[in-house]
């Protein structure tokens, strides 16, 4: 075998050449994952090593195309984390309440199940019509999904015992109508949500949000990067606004825990505290 | 066989059906001071509260904790892949988690904290297949043992299911099987064999001289 550390160094090499390329940045995110990755695609690449596929990336999009797919990590549930959705009926929206109107960011949506949890709770708790919801991700293939809001129909098995475990009480079938292998959500889920693309690592604030679900993307990032990361979600969210993390993920060793609070400290959610006592 | 003479840095743990009782087996004839740090997949249903670690520390002296994502390997913890979720090690030695897709069937994989670990580790690593009746971690052995590291399997004769321990020893040509009672002794052994022929050396090196 080569020399493990040379794979390591065409490794920084490769994500160096596809941000100065393409412009999407992957340098600061956790590396074993990464280069998992990598070598899978090299594998069914039949290419020799990284250097190569170095090559081939920068010469041929469709090549960088495929191994972005790779590096996208888009697992993701609706309903992930039954517990987590009865906090956030039971914590969160009563906050909610009190404002007026509601902008509610996701962040790193992947294929849409999240934002789509999020819109039926929201239509239960009678809070839609007030509601703007906005779903980004950086991958531009799971955001067009997103948007199509069509699920393989397998899934919504899970589904639906994970909606009734977070305390869901209607009918779940209500919400989508299934055609074959497809379970279409209802059109009337994404009437106020807006899907676009933004990527953590290097765009900004985008406006002012009363709750920012940001769920099992932050454990991809390093330390830096999560810190950037939980920079824009401080400086986007309004004083009492919400930030939930996913069940493995903390702003405890960042730069800005200290301006939040936990309300819900298994779950992962956060309230941002008035700046006068952060 | 003779002991190799070398400072290990790490110990990478596997195991699946009737894991529970086999790990906990190896871990209570452990001592608190034992110098790895042992990081540990067992399959569990995904959903599952995990107990694990308290059902594990009962009997333990190590202290046993589920791992966090970034959080600096120590030695002397044990660090458990909580459900659902593949434990991976960083090159610096941080953990890491991440819900990347099954392998194996399993999240947590055991083949992915092996193969990390040795990224890692490098030859400094020891790695122990337990019970299991799948093959999840026989790749990751073989893995340890081309960066030359230990490889240890539980004898599939003591084991609960023989297949996981089987897989390995056909994957790989293993250091040692051994019976499940002996496997922490036989640890122990490994680690403080080091110190000792490290003396034995620099004694020989003296008369040479
Ligand atoms: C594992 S999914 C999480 C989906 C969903 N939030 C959940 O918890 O089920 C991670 C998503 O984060 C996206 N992502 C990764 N890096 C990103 C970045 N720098 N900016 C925006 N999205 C990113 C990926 O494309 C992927 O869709």
């Amino acid at each position: 075998m080569d020399d493990p550390h040379n794979e390591n160094i065409e490794l920084q090499l490769l994500l160096q050449a596809i941000h100065l390329k393409y412009g999407y940045d992957f340098r600061d995110y956790a590396k074993a994952s990464i280069k998992r990755r990598v070598l899978h695609r090299l594998k069914s690449s039949q290419l020799p090593n990284i250097s190569a596929l170095q090559h081939s990336i920068l010469n041929d999009v469709r090549c960088f195309e495929q191994l972005l797919l790779d590096l996208s990590i888009n697992v993701t549930e609706m309903f992930r984390d039954p517990s987590f959705y009865q906090a956030l009926r039971e914590t969160v929206i009563p906050l909610l309440r009190e404002f007026p109107f509601l902008k509610i960011w996701h962040a790193g949506c992947a294929t849409g199940e999240e934002v789509y949890s999020m819109a039926i709770l929201l239509k239960e708790e009678g809070l839609y019509s007030r509601a703007q919801l906005y779903a980004t991700d950086m991958n531009e293939v799971v955001l067009k999904q997103a948007k199509d809001g069509i699920f393989p129909i397998s899934r919504l098995k899970q589904y639906t015992e994970n909606y009734q475990k977070s305390g869901g009480r209607e009918a779940f079938s209500d919400y989508y109508s299934a055609h074959y292998e497809h379970a279409v959500m209802d059109k009337s889920l994404k009437e106020n949500i807006l899907f676009s693309d933004h990527n953590l690592a290097t765009d900004g604030v985008f406006g002012e949000m009363h709750l920012i679900m940001c769920r099992n993307v932050l454990i991809y990032f390093n330390r830096e990067l999560q810190n950037r990361a939980l920079g824009l979600f401080a400086d986007s969210l309004c004083e009492g606004g919400v930030l939930c993390l996913g069940s493995k993920e903390s702003i405890r060793f960042s730069d800005y825990s200290r301006q939040f609070e936990d309300i819900a400290r298994e779950e992962k959610i956060y309230l941002k505290k008035p700046a006068c006592y952060s | 066989m003779s002991l190799p003479c070398k400072e290990f840095q790490a110990l990478v743990i596997g195991s699946s059906a009737g894991g529970v009782y086999a790990l906990s087996a190896v871990l209570s004839t452990l001592p608190a001071d034992f110098s790895l740090p042992i990081l540990i997949v067992q399959h569990m249903h995904p959903h599952s509260k995990s107990q694990l670690a308290s059902i594990l520390q009962k009997k333990a002296q190590l202290s046993i904790r589920e791992a966090e994502e970034k959080e600096r390997i120590q030695p002397g913890v044990v660090y458990l892949a909580p459900p659902n979720y593949h434990l991976l090690v960083e090159l610096d030695r941080h953990l890491a988690l991440s819900i990347d897709e099954r392998v194996n069937y399993s999240r947590p994989a055991i083949d992915l904290l092996f193969e990390s670990a040795v990224d890692a580790y490098r030859d400094k690593l020891i790695g122990l297949i337990l019970t299991g009746a799948n093959s999840d971690g026989a790749a990751g052995l073989r893995r340890i043992k081309q960066a030359g590291g230990y490889a240890l399997v539980q004898d599939p004769q003591s084991a609960e299911a023989d297949a996981m321990p089987l897989a390995a020893c056909s994957a790989t040509s293993v250091d040692k099987v051994l019976p499940l009672h002996e496997i922490g002794p036989h640890l122990l052994q490994l680690v403080n064999h080091y110190p000792r022929c490290l003396n034995a050396r620099r004694s020989e090196l003296k008369h040479s001289s």
